[in-house]
């Protein structure tokens, strides 16, 4: 608002204020500057959660973003899922499995904390436990393995 | 997180990103300047003067950050008028011909390279000169520590090397990084870690980060 007041006063005829209004503009220009950065970090921050994480957040992280990140979180979760449904046939090729290039089918789990029960596609349950040891299908416990429940043990 | 988080990079030459958080840090050290015609009413936002009213007379000398620089410059030179910090000037040019290595640059701005490139946005009297015997300078010490960083992010597995990394700056920091990762790599490869799932740095931070949020 000083500044408007003094852009008009400048019309009026005072031209060494001009410079004045310069640095005001300048300032908040850094101000905008700055904020817009500190938003866009914030996006590619979420952005890449949904690479790591998979696509439902955590209640504590969720909390953490404002409403409209949400939003755009929800946004980009859609444009993901109608891509990853067009590429690759009828089913269509999810992306963000099999970040690493598998070497084989089966892999040995170790389960860090307690999870549950975690049913696999012939039906049977798994009760997960902390330090359980597991030789589970690849793609069902990836996810699992990225959000740091299991770990991956090399034989 | 390192996996999928691509922030934006720091600009290249005599441009900067916008959205760049480096470039953003980057504008913020400040530089010698003089004000060229009486700056009413600005004395009392640079710290100076009592009243609201004062204006800083002309021909007095300040510290500005970049920024504001690039803003209140005018082609016309009416209001600010830039000198080049005393890095970039003859004495410390002969020193980095004499050895470049031995510079602490980090302590001289963390931005030596970012910031020189900078600077030939403002139009000085002598700067054909400066902008060639700045780059050709910026060339020869780039090249002659370049050598030492590369051995050194190359041959530095598992060690603590923050005695290595104390005097280079951001741009020769960033560059040291991107070799430490490629060795890192290149020895999990070797080790056959590369095939195993790992949990991603963002989850393990975030656990690290709610054991401190629910203690304090």
């Amino acid at each position: 608002e000083r500044n408007q007041a003094d852009v008009s006063e400048a019309k009026s005829g005072r031209t060494d204020l001009i410079f004045l209004i310069r640095f005001r503009h300048c300032c908040l220009l850094r101000n905008q500057r700055c904020l817009l950065a500190y938003l866009y970090d914030r996006l590619l921050r979420i952005r890449a959660l949904r690479w790591e994480y998979g696509s439902v957040l955590p209640n504590t992280i969720q909390f953490h973003m404002s409403a409209e990140e949400v939003e755009w979180f929800n946004q980009y979760k859609k444009s993901l899922a109608t891509y990853m449904r067009s590429v690759g046939g009828e089913e269509g090729l999810d992306l963000t499995q099999d970040i690493k290039p598998p070497k084989s089918l089966y892999i040995e789990v170790r389960c860090l904390r307690d999870h549950g029960e975690f049913e696999i596609d012939d039906g049977t349950t798994i009760l997960l436990k902390k330090n359980s040891q597991h030789f589970l299908p690849r793609w069902k416990c990836e996810q699992l393995i990225r959000q740091g429940v299991l770990e991956h043990v090399l034989s | 997180m390192s996996d999928s988080y691509f922030p934006v990079g720091p600009g290249l030459g005599m441009e900067e990103n916008f959205l760049s958080l480096d470039d953003i840090l980057m504008s913020q050290e400040k530089l010698p300047g003089r004000a060229e015609s009486a700056l009413p009413r600005l004395a009392v936002l640079l710290g100076q003067g009592a009243g609201s009213a004062e204006s800083v007379p002309e021909g007095s000398k300040l510290e500005i950050p970049l920024w504001l620089a690039k803003g209140l410059y005018d082609s016309k030179r009416r209001i600010i008028s830039v000198e080049l910090p005393k890095i970039y000037k003859e004495a410390w040019r002969t020193v980095f011909s004499a050895d470049a290595n031995v510079v602490d640059l980090h302590k001289m701005g963390p931005y030596y390279y970012g910031f020189g490139s900078q600077l030939l946005n403002f139009e000085n009297p002598e700067n054909p000169e400066i902008a060639q015997t700045d780059s050709v300078c910026f060339l020869q010490t780039f090249i002659a520590r370049f050598r030492r960083i590369m051995d050194s992010s190359q041959n530095a597995y598992n060690e603590d090397t923050s005695a290595l990394v104390a005097r280079l700056d951001e741009l020769e920091r960033a560059l040291f990084q991107v070799g430490q990762k490629g060795l890192n790599d290149f020895q999990c490869w070797e080790k056959g870690q590369a095939s195993q799932i790992t949990a991603s740095s963002l989850v393990q931070n975030y656990g690290k980060r709610k054991l401190t949020e629910v203690d304090g």
